[in-house]
């Protein structure tokens, strides 16, 4: 067996059992990535000594008999806004070129301590900024099952190095939507956790009360794997809760017989006919599996887009002030202080990231903070009861991941409204701080992924992974994969 | 107050954003948030009379820990990836106009 095929479950076996060495493994997705990254592009840097260095490690553990994790010798893939001690973290932004975070982020900790191999840092629409990564300072990455598409975004790279099979696991960021939709659109898995779950300490912020960091995996079982090896309380972001589920993974075997399970009526009003087909495919599947599937309207949470530009924005506009040629990466000279930070972030942001900072400069000022931000704030409540209302009828609910399948380079690029409502099914999640994750269910239009979506009352992981399991084990066949991917690894 | 963000407006909330634009780039952005504007401003119109705001998903207050003494990051590394730094502090320009 080929380690491109093998899932993580299997490599870390593997490894752990001396059948592979992580050498081996990440050798040959290094491999991989050489081999397509010049056409995907889906990272801003590669880091390969440190890979092989950090292989030999493990593999040296092996032989002493200590045990490796239970990620071992798995090669991991990092959004290139979480932080890593010496090795470039960009945001794919100019204003952060050539800054070395001086610290870990928490994740990255975990993933190491867990035995996975980090190969290097994924591209991303600048500041996690945007639905399709064009919004990096370095270039777009494309889509592995099209090269013509964009992969989603925030987290492109991240999805699509998942996708084109460079390696079984990657981390991401979601604030309103940023792994569940480039997931759907590169027809991997995409976990977005409930709020708190995981610690964002050395995540670079955008919107800091509605960023939350989770997987991409090509299976559910796989991305429960990496989610118990990153979650639970940390002393260092105060934000992150106490009392976690911590068992996800045993939770995939139990099957979704007596469950009940709602579809959100309204999110298929909006949808493509073969997303919505998609939909009804995964709710019949379900069915069939012993849940009791019914249509539910929850019209409040289709108020949550405007909100969500609201609050986002507003918080980006705060969080970003810190770039301002003092203490990171970038400075373009003035005569005085504030010349040099104008001048700096002028030639050091992208205009989507100058878009967002503005909009939410303004609807924080004098004059406009109750009418927009308030208001915006209220809103989030209603998302938040409307969901916690429908959770007293269903365990969980399902709906499209997006409004279609993923959509060409350029399309969306100078109208941001048309791009912001790719978000439109994944962004209530956020404003209520509840998980919600995509699973990859059946190809639509051109022949092109679609993932369903399964939502979760806060901290239902458990619940949420159990119903993703069996969409999964229902996924329509694929004709396809991705270019340049073997047919086997998808069977 | 009209759902619309004028050229004005723009280069007003630019100062304050410490952004520098150009005068294309004002009237670009005028025309993109006063679009974005257009499609949030519903929001405005909702009667939400007795909804509290929500600032944040958990009910979490003062959240404490042990003040225990750590190493914390290194300052010469964190002095190493600024722009300009001298004397283990930053340096920035002047700040109030005066000669350097």
């Amino acid at each position: 067996m080929s380690s491109e095929s093998m899932s993580a479950f299997e490599i870390a076996d593997a490894v752990r059992t001396g059948v592979i060495s992580a050498r081996t493994v990440v050798s040959r997705a290094l491999e991989r990535i050489a081999s397509q990254e010049g056409e995907l592009h889906c990272f801003n840097i590669v880091t390969r000594e440190e890979a092989l260095a950090s292989a030999d490690a493990i593999d040296a553990k092996v032989s002493r008999g200590e045990d490796p994790g239970p990620l071992a010798g798995v090669p991991v893939a990092l959004k290139d806004n979480l932080c890593t001690r010496g090795i470039p973290t960009t945001c794919s932004s100019k204003i952060l070129e050539g800054w070395l975070p001086p610290y870990d982020a928490t994740v990255v900790e975990r993933l190491r301590a867990a035995g996975a191999i980090s190969v290097g840092k994924t591209n991303l629409d600048e500041f996690a900024m945007g639905s399709s990564t064009e919004n990096s300072a370095f270039g777009p990455t494309k889509n592995p099952w099209d090269h013509s598409r964009v992969p989603g975004g925030s987290s492109g790279g991240s999805a699509a190095t998942v996708a084109a099979g460079y390696v079984p696991l990657s981390l991401g960021s979601d604030t309103g939507g940023s792994i569940r939709q480039p997931a759907s659109f590169c027809g991997v898995v995409g976990v977005k956790p409930t709020y708190g779950l995981v610690s964002r300490y050395g995540l670079i912020a955008f919107a800091s009360s509605l960023d939350q960091i989770g997987p991409f995996a090509t299976t559910v079982a796989d991305s429960a794997l990496m989610l118990e090896s990153i979650l639970g309380h940390d002393p260092r972001d105060s934000t992150s809760l106490d009392k976690v589920p911590t068992s996800i993974v045993s939770a995939l075997s139990l099957g979704v017989s007596g469950l009940r399970v709602g579809v959100i009526s309204d999110f298929l009003v909006d949808a493509d006919d073969t997303v919505v087909d998609a939909v009804r495919g995964a709710a019949v599947a379900l069915s069939s599996a012993g849940a009791k599937v019914d249509e539910v309207a929850i019209p409040e949470l289709m108020n949550g887009l405007a909100a969500y530009y609201l609050i986002a924005p507003a918080e980006a506009s705060s969080n970003l002030s810190r770039y301002d040629g003092v203490r990171y990466g970038l400075r373009v000279d003035g005569p005085d202080v504030a010349s040099m930070n104008a001048r700096t972030r002028a030639l050091g942001f992208g205009s989507e990231v100058k878009r967002r900072i503005m909009l939410g400069t303004y609807v924080l000022s004098a004059g406009y903070y109750d009418a927009y931000y308030t208001q915006a704030q209220r809103v989030r409540t209603l998302v938040a009861r409307a969901f916690n209302r429908a959770y007293e009828q269903f365990d969980v609910l399902i709906g499209p991941t997006t409004p279609s399948v993923a959509f060409g380079f350029g399309q969306k690029t100078e109208d941001p409204l048309a791009m912001y409502l790719s978000d439109l099914f994944t962004i209530p999640s956020n404003l209520a701080g509840h998980p919600a994750m995509s699973v990859p269910f059946a190809l639509g239009e051109h022949g092109l992924p679609i993932g369903v979506q399964v939502f979760a009352p806060a901290l239902g992981e458990p619940v949420m992974f159990q119903v993703a399991n069996a969409i999964e084990a229902a996924q329509q066949e694929r004709s396809r994969g991705p270019v340049g991917v073997s047919e086997s690894r998808r069977s | 107050m009209a759902a619309e963000f004028t050229p004005e407006e723009v280069t007003y909330v630019a100062t304050l954003a410490r952004l520098q634009l150009s005068e294309d780039e004002v009237q670009h952005y005028a025309q993109q948030l006063s679009a974005v504007l257009g499609h949030i401003d519903a929001i405005r119109a909702l009667d939400l009379a007795g909804v509290p705001p929500t600032s944040h998903s958990f009910d979490l207050v003062n959240v404490l820990r042990e003040d225990i003494v750590e190493p914390g990051v290194d300052r010469d590394e964190v002095l190493r990836a600024a722009p300009l730094a001298e004397s283990g502090r930053f340096r920035v320009p002047p700040i109030l106009g005066e000669a350097p």
